[in-house]
């Protein structure tokens, strides 16, 4: 906006839109509140201070969203900084719900026979006197809530910058309590710290590139507000080689975070590595926002540009599709196994962004309606199996090789018959969520001339069913697996897997709704 | 037979209580639901639940009922559209009930009859331990039958069609640790697979005639049908009927299902699925009118069923097999009076009424002399129990004089004005329909006389004893049912059913007319060959063995089995053995090519994930390098 004045005459004091802001301040503001509390609130209490932190901030979070949305309120907000618009209030209500439902299962101490999945001491060394001291003491890591609040929070600021600045930071806010979180899983510490470590290292690497690209950017139009960038490509002076790089680059940080191929490699270890509660969190919140931002940035910056960018995305959703279905085929972990089918999803939804085009009239699913869409579906089942993955378990923790697996439609039929369910919303089965989430991107590629894209990604989206159902198969034909049972899980585990079940079965069976939500708000403002 | 198109009577919507119409089905579906997905917390109450929803439902009908005796003619039926579920293109199909004088009837039918059996059920099944999930599959099946009844369209029909068929086949199975049991079961539920497809394809040519399954819409636009479609619904509907109801040549399966529990025989197999072709075809009365090949096929499949039923009765000595015999012999006549038109439409409904009351009497009868005989179906281990089991008796006989049609009983009117109506179409059907009921006097006497009169034969082990209160006051209803049903409904139910129906209503007659007259002569006939033959000497204890051609052709129910085996069974398992080597050579061997591809490829690409931060990074760095390619392409192209 005001990028060519160097320095201005005298500092104004920043306008900052609280009532429209507060979704986001009372998350932040929640997770301050949590870190005072570890610092205040007598031990024995805090787990449950947390907790209440946790659920009511969100909620009421998402109450000041509803209401603001109602009230029509929107348009550049905090000095330009923030754009509250449709794809915003959308990606905002859906983090606030998947969150909440995901860092529900945070919360599960019962499972673990009173502790929770998170390491009693962090800090000490795996092995160490330190460790087996804190264990002793029943020591409890509920710093893990504030944590996953400000990651929630940044998330939530991620895809609703307007320029590339707040955008940076934001991802910033959010990855590092992520490489924490990744590192903080009470059983095989080492795999967990080895993962938060590689998380940590590449995404510095991929920031790096974001960086860059905000650098080349800034050099080409001047300004780091994405409108600016919008009206200088649109009327280009110089530099379209500037231009170019700096969009790769920037591009390149954002699909790291989404997990598109070739910057995919740190999904499958970190998915494992990291605790499961944390990896169903990361799975469907860290996606969710990257899209949002990667569709904000390539819609709202480079939209004039889209013939430039629309056959790389192809190329690299075609790419990434490949990969996440083939390497499924031969996991034998379960995480490993959902990993590249984030992998394989992350493709999919790339058709979506590929299919943008101008003609979609208006009431009707644009492609970011169908990516958003497409998202909360995904969302709904890999909480759920996530949740699922923590209640198998043996001796010593949960089991997580698919032949442990083996024979558990026997053990628990509902937890198997919901896992199952799950895996066939992946599949893209009629009557789940997933059937319809598939069906909207592909329409979406289809109307932006992509049909070679959508008739490879329905090839390999039988592929991928193959690893979707393998499970299934094995879970309920083959013989029971021995030492292996389901947890005894607390609410806090059940409920989320409930509300999961019925959320891919309404999106499949009456998706109405919520498509017309996403179609309304299917339109950035610029 | 003239075919005159015929004008029914539209409905209008519901209001007031018909707007609870719905609650017929969700009753005995909340049973099943709870029964079978709740399980073991209400194993001690299970049947006390299921019961009182189909009773539930009976209130509901009956409440629905009096409302229509009290409506005008024209405003008595009632459509009750609940949902639309699906559209596609032009069409777009509605979930809706039809509430109109022909499916208040079954309605009644159907939960009053299934309540009483219900009850009856609580005695027979006492001592089965999965008696809970005997109940959800009864409601299961009630809630089933009564979507089937209450449907305005073919395919929620098809919904309720297929439903009786799965609680049909889960029921006949229900002992599933005998292998003939669950035999039994398979060959019924693969055998209505055929007629099945006939229904299936039916709906299919309606919408596509039609653009509709809705009755309303098929009722309206069949005045435009062409003739041979006419003809070809017409074949595919009878095709359905047929499976559904037992009909030659779809008949084998129907003796096979008394493998299950004799309630179900009674309330599936007797008096309310088995019945469900005659309903099809009434129901489809538009159609028929416009097509006379398909109704003679009807009179046709009717009149040889009714004969073929009758042979079997006659030479079975298994107490159900008998009654099985006749339950396919009586849905004979009314298909019989279904396909001769408007003048018989109604006589069939007539007839399918009084026989779900006294053949649901005379199969739980049937219960009753099982119960005290330690299970043992056999009539030639029976023998005098009339006074070991008086009640059942008297209720059993009651029903005997009712099927072989002694006025004034039910069975007199209603099969007597199908036979008369035949003797109107055509005197060899009429004559043919005669015989029919000769035959039935003659194997229905065999029974009675074998069952409870002649001399004692069963071994000493057996204590034959009356059943308990639960289960004979069931009886005593249906006893008195089968009494006065005839004489209730015979001069109102021609007037009552003409704007559902289309039918010709005619000036009944109470007294014996020539042609009654003449059946009279006929059963008594049959009674006095039946006597000359088995009640005056004893009767041997094992089936004596018998050159006598019609006999060994009786017993072996037709070779209707022989005949499925070497025109069907035969073929088609060499069909399928092939299709399975094609299967197995063929496609698998491709699948299997392009499965071992991928997972080597798979494998290959693992190498990549080697857990190194540093080839990660170098993966990134190399794809910044392909993103900045495609990016130049880009340009260049």
């Amino acid at each position: 906006m005001n990028g060519f004045a160097l320095l201005p005459a005298e500092i104004a004091a920043p306008t900052v839109e609280f009532r429209a802001l507060a979704p986001v301040l009372l998350v932040l503001a929640a997770a301050c509140l949590g870190i005072l509390a570890e610092a205040v609130v007598p031990r024995a209490h805090r787990f449950l201070v947390q907790v209440v932190l946790l659920v009511s901030s969100t909620v009421v979070s998402f109450g000041f969203l509803i209401a603001n949305w109602r009230k029509g309120i929107g348009g550049p907000i905090a000095m330009g900084s923030i754009m509250l618009d449709g794809p915003t209030y959308f990606i905002w209500g859906s983090l606030l719900v998947l969150g909440l439902i995901s860092l529900l299962v945070f919360a599960e101490r019962k499972l673990g026979g009173g502790a929770s999945a998170f390491a009693a001491s962090a800090a000490s060394v795996p092995g160490s006197v330190a460790e087996s001291e804190a264990s002793a003491a029943r020591l409890e890591h509920t710093e893990v809530f504030p944590l996953a609040l400000f990651a929630l929070g940044g998330m939530m600021l991620f895809p609703a910058s307007s320029d590339l600045i707040t955008m940076f930071i934001a991802l910033e806010v959010f990855s590092l309590p992520l490489y924490l979180m990744s590192g903080m899983a009470r059983r095989r510490r080492l795999l967990s710290q080895e993962a938060a470590l590689k998380y940590f290292l590449l995404g510095a690497l991929s920031s790096a590139f974001f960086l860059f690209g905000v650098a080349l950017l800034y050099a080409y139009s001047g300004s780091f507000d994405l409108s600016a960038i919008n009206a200088a490509v649109s009327g280009p002076i110089y530099g379209r080689g500037l231009m170019l790089t700096g969009m790769a680059l920037l591009g390149i940080g954002l699909l790291f975070k989404v997990g598109v191929v070739p910057f995919h490699s740190w999904t499958p270890d970190v998915y494992m590595g990291a605790p499961t509660p944390v990896t169903g969190f990361m799975a469907i919140c860290t996606k969710f926002a990257a899209v949002g931002a990667t569709l904000r940035v390539f819609y709202v910056a480079f939209g004039g540009e889209r013939w430039n960018w629309q056959p790389m995305l192809a190329v690299l959703a075609v790419a990434t599709m490949l990969l996440g279905a083939l390497l499924g085929l031969t996991q034998n972990d379960i995480k490993r196994t959902l990993a590249y089918s984030s992998i394989a999803h992350a493709g999919f939804i790339l058709t979506a962004i590929v299919g943008a085009n101008a003609g979609t009239p208006t009431g009707q699913l644009t492609s970011v309606g169908s990516a958003m869409f497409y998202l909360v579906a995904y969302g709904f089942a890999t909480i759920g199996s996530f949740a699922i993955i923590t209640l198998v378990r043996n001796a010593g923790g949960e089991v997580n090789s698919i032949s442990g697996w083996s024979g558990l439609g026997r053990k628990s039929p509902w937890l198997a018959g919901a896992f199952a369910f799950f895996m066939l919303s992946f599949a893209g089965i009629p009557l789940t969520g997933g059937f319809i989430g598939k069906w909207a991107v592909f329409a979406s590629a289809w109307r932006g001339q992509y049909a070679w894209l959508v008739l490879t990604a329905v090839l390999l989206s039988l592929v991928a069913a193959y690893f979707y159902l393998r499970i299934v198969v094995v879970m309920f034909f083959g013989d029971a697996a021995a030492g292996v049972e389901i947890g005894n899980a607390s609410a806090f585990t059940l409920v989320p897997v409930a509300i999961c079940v019925a959320g891919v079965a309404v999106l499949g069976v009456a998706p109405g709704p919520l498509l017309d939500l996403a179609s309304t708000a299917g339109t950035f403002l610029r | 037979m003239p075919m005159i198109p015929l004008e029914t009577v539209a409905p209008v919507a519901a209001t007031g209580l018909f707007s609870f119409a719905w609650l017929m089905i969700a009753l005995p579906a909340t049973g099943a639901l709870l029964l079978l997905l709740v399980g073991k917390p209400l194993e001690r109450i299970g049947h006390l639940i299921g019961s009182a929803t189909v009773l539930g439902s009976f209130g509901v009908a009956l409440v629905l009922f009096v409302q229509q005796l009290g409506l005008p003619a024209e405003a008595r039926a009632i459509s009750l559209p609940l949902y639309q579920w699906f559209t596609a293109g032009n069409w777009s199909i509605n979930i809706g009930l039809l509430v109109d004088q022909m499916s208040i009837l079954f309605a009644l039918l159907i939960t009053g009859v299934g309540g009483l059996i219900h009850i009856y059920s609580i005695g027979y099944m006492a001592h089965d331990e999965r008696r809970r999930r005997f109940f959800g599959y009864l409601n299961l099946f009630v809630a089933a039958m009564l979507i089937l009844v209450l449907a305005d369209n073919y395919l929620v029909l098809f919904v309720g069609w297929e439903g009786v068929g799965l609680a049909s086949y889960l029921l006949i199975g229900f002992w599933q640790h005998k292998p003939s049991a669950a035999a039994a079961a398979k060959k019924a539920f693969v055998m209505n697979r055929v007629g099945d497809l006939g229904m299936t394809m039916a709906i299919f040519a309606m919408l596509a005639m039609f653009g509709s399954s809705a009755f309303v819409d098929v009722n309206q636009h069949a005045e435009h049908l062409d003739p041979l479609w006419a003809t070809i619904i017409g074949c595919l509907l009878l095709l359905g009927a047929c499976g559904k109801s037992a009909q030659v040549p779809l008949q084998a399966w129907l003796l096979d299902a008394m493998e299950g529990p004799t309630p179900v025989s009674a309330l599936i197999h007797a008096a309310t699925m088995v019945t469900a072709g005659v309903y099809l075809v009434v129901r489809s009365h538009a159609i028929f009118a416009m097509s006379e090949t398909a109704s003679l096929a009807v009179v046709i499949v009717g009149t040889v069923t009714l004969l073929v039923g009758a042979w079997i009765g006659t030479s079975k000595d298994d107490i159900k097999k008998v009654l099985a015999g006749s339950t396919m012999s009586q849905i004979g006549y009314m298909m019989l009076a279904a396909g001769i038109g408007p003048d018989g439409y109604a006589f069939a409904i007539f007839h399918l009424l009084t026989h779900g009351a006294f053949k649901a009497n005379m199969f739980l009868g049937a219960g009753s002399v099982m119960h005290g005989m330690n299970d043992d179906v056999n009539m030639r281990h029976y023998g005098n129990l009339a006074r070991y089991l008086p009640i059942t008796f008297i209720t059993f006989g009651l029903g005997y004089l009712a099927i072989i049609g002694v006025p004034p009983l039910s069975g007199y009117f209603s099969k007597d004005h199908i036979i008369e109506a035949a003797f109107h179409a055509s005197p060899v059907i009429g004559s043919l329909a005669l015989i029919g009921a000769g035959v039935t006097a003659f194997y229905m006497t065999r029974l009675m006389l074998m069952t409870f009169l002649g001399a004692k034969r069963w071994p000493k082990s057996v204590h034959p004893h009356e059943s308990p209160r639960v289960m004979t006051i069931p009886l005593m209803i249906l006893a008195g049912l089968s009494v006065v049903a005839g004489l209730a409904m015979n001069g109102w139910i021609q007037e009552w059913l003409e704007p559902a129906i289309g039918s010709h209503p005619h000036e009944v007659e109470w007294l014996p007319t020539p042609v009654g007259m003449l059946t009279m002569l006929v059963v008594a006939l049959g009674v006095a060959a039946s006597w000359f033959v088995f009640g005056r000497s004893d009767i041997p204890a094992t089936a004596p063995v018998s050159r006598n051609p019609i006999i060994i052709a009786g017993r072996n129910d037709l070779f209707g089995d022989a005949v499925n085996q070497a025109l069907v069974v035969g073929p088609v398992g060499h069909l399928a053995r092939g299709v399975v080597l094609a299967d197995d050579k063929a496609i698998d061997g491709a699948v299997g090519t392009l499965v071992a591809t991928l997972g080597g490829l798979s494998k290959q690409g693992r190498r990549t994930q080697t857990g190194f931060v540093r080839s990660y990074a170098l993966t990134m760095v190399a794809g910044a390098a392909v993103v900045g390619l495609l990016l130049l392409l880009g340009q260049m192209a």
